[in-house]
């Protein structure tokens, strides 16, 4: 899944299958907020493939160690925002039900 | 703006922007013309000539994010999500309505039907019909599977319009009967002699569903009062319903929600006081009753509505308003709105949403090491 330059690891173009701008996008955002990326961007280059190409360019660390972490920090946001909204969800049924009383 | 030196610029407090690239960073601008501002700063080093760090750090967005809980029922939800960023909020939206999936009828096997609606309308309206079932109980049916009792769910509908009565029947979704056992029409393939074994039918259920405990006491049905068809007099509908688990990609009919979406919370900021006929003038103008007006000695009007705000703009619409009117939106927070069709509740949906982005970060990850 991964092509780009063998002999220079810091740029990288990654081509995932069966994904589109739902995971893509997001991982562009984790990805620019990353200080050691110093650039990324996608492309879907044809509508009618379900693929896409994710560019990452960093200041000198491999970008598929840079992608990674990319992915471990989405997946820690997910994580969160599932517990603050499950905790959020409790909370309403709680306190609604006090109401109704 | 005036020309301000360089060197008389106040100094700034340490990672922290200027109060105008903030409001630029943090605020789609609505003007009266176009919307200006709407991009997302995301890369890390946007600001670091003022010295200020824009990456993402975790333990920031923990104490930033917040849900709230606006409105809940078995089928609507509204929430507010507050620190997140547009592209994370988008992927939940859009795994929402195309990758959750759910059970929907793919096949119709038509015994009879001599209604005016064409089977393959007739096919496609019952597609569409929303079956209440939790779709983690059972599997995706691949190719070269059978249908069994883990990945199909089976209705009848048999339904018959007398000659003698006259009148006209209208068929309902809850007309549909749930078969536990399976189909019942027989393959063509099998010879009718043979009684010493059960003649082979359309699916193979090796056990009854409603012998398993999920379904036991709680029988497999459909959204009820959907119109299917109409019959006039002497006309029969008489076919089964072949329900499998899929996705929102593939069709439509397994999106589990009637839709899902977003706003980002608007903002209403009045620049200077607006007294008295003007403020009277700025309540009427508004089409939702943002505006209302607060004695204090003089007529003063106030924000007291900002979130049913539409942006409709009308409020600056007229040459002189803009000055006393701030149209924003906060891109950071968003009023998420979710519409279940049934099969799951709207709390327990988005979860599952979080839960497939997720996976699909574990993917990546798996694929790179
Ligand atoms: S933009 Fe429209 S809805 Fe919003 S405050 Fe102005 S007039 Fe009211």
């Amino acid at each position: 899944m991964e092509h780009g330059s063998y002999q220079d690891q810091s740029a990288s173009t990654f081509s995932l299958a069966d994904e589109d701008h739902t995971l893509a996008n997001s991982l562009r955002f984790t990805l620019n907020q990353d200080p050691r990326v110093a650039l990324c961007g996608y492309s879907i280059p044809h509508p009618s493939e379900a693929r896409v190409n994710i560019r990452v360019q960093t200041t000198g660390d491999p970008a598929n160690e840079v992608l990674k972490d990319s992915c471990q920090d989405l997946m820690l946001i997910c994580q969160h925002v599932r517990s603050t909204f499950d905790q959020a969800v409790v909370d309403f049924k709680n306190n609604n039900g006090a109401e109704n009383q | 703006m005036p020309k301000i030196p360089l060197w008389d610029l106040p100094e700034l407090p340490k990672n922290q922007l200027p109060p105008h690239l903030y409001l630029q960073k943090t605020r789609v601008f609505c003007n009266n013309d176009a919307p200006t501002h709407t991009e997302n700063i995301h890369y890390s080093g946007a600001y670091a000539a003022l010295g200020v760090d824009n990456s993402l750090r975790l333990d920031e967005f923990r104490k930033n994010f917040k849900v709230k809980v606006i409105k809940l029922n078995e089928e609507d939800m509204e929430f507010d999500l507050i620190g997140i960023d547009a592209s994370i909020a988008n992927a939940f939206r859009r795994i929402l309505i195309s990758e959750l999936p759910t059970m929907a009828i793919e096949k119709v096997l038509v015994a009879n039907s001599s209604s005016v609606v064409q089977d393959e309308v007739l096919a496609q309206r019952l597609g569409l019909v929303p079956i209440k079932v939790d779709p983690r109980l059972f599997d995706y049916m691949s190719e070269n599977d059978v249908p069994n009792q883990k990945n199909s769910i089976v209705f009848k509908l048999h339904y018959k319009c007398d000659r003698g009565s006259g009148e006209r029947r209208t068929v309902y979704s809850h007309d549909l009967k749930w078969l536990p056992f399976g189909s019942e029409y027989v393959l063509p393939t099998e010879s009718s002699s043979d009684s010493t074994s059960k003649p082979k039918t359309y699916t193979s259920f090796t056990s009854s569903q409603d012998s398993l405990p999920e379904f036991a006491n709680n029988p497999i049905t459909v959204t009820p009062g959907i119109i299917i068809s109409k019959l006039g007099p002497g006309q029969e509908i008489e076919l089964e319903a072949h329900a499998v688990k899929g996705v929102g990609k593939t069709h439509a009919k397994w999106s589990p929600v009637a839709t899902s979406w977003y706003r980002m919370l608007p903002e209403v900021i009045l620049l200077q006081d607006i007294e008295d006929d003007d403020a009277h003038k700025l309540v009427k103008k508004c089409p939702v009753n943002v505006f209302d007006i607060e004695d204090v000695g003089r007529e003063r009007a106030t924000v007291a509505r900002p979130r049913s705000c539409t942006l409709c703009r009308e409020c600056i619409r007229e040459p002189g308003w803009e000055e006393k009117v701030a149209l924003r939106r906060v891109k950071d927070h968003f009023i998420f709105t979710i519409e279940s069709t049934g099969a799951l509740p709207p709390e327990v949906l988005f979860t599952e949403a979080v839960k497939i982005l997720e996976d699909k970060c574990e993917r990546v990850i798996t694929e790179l090491s």
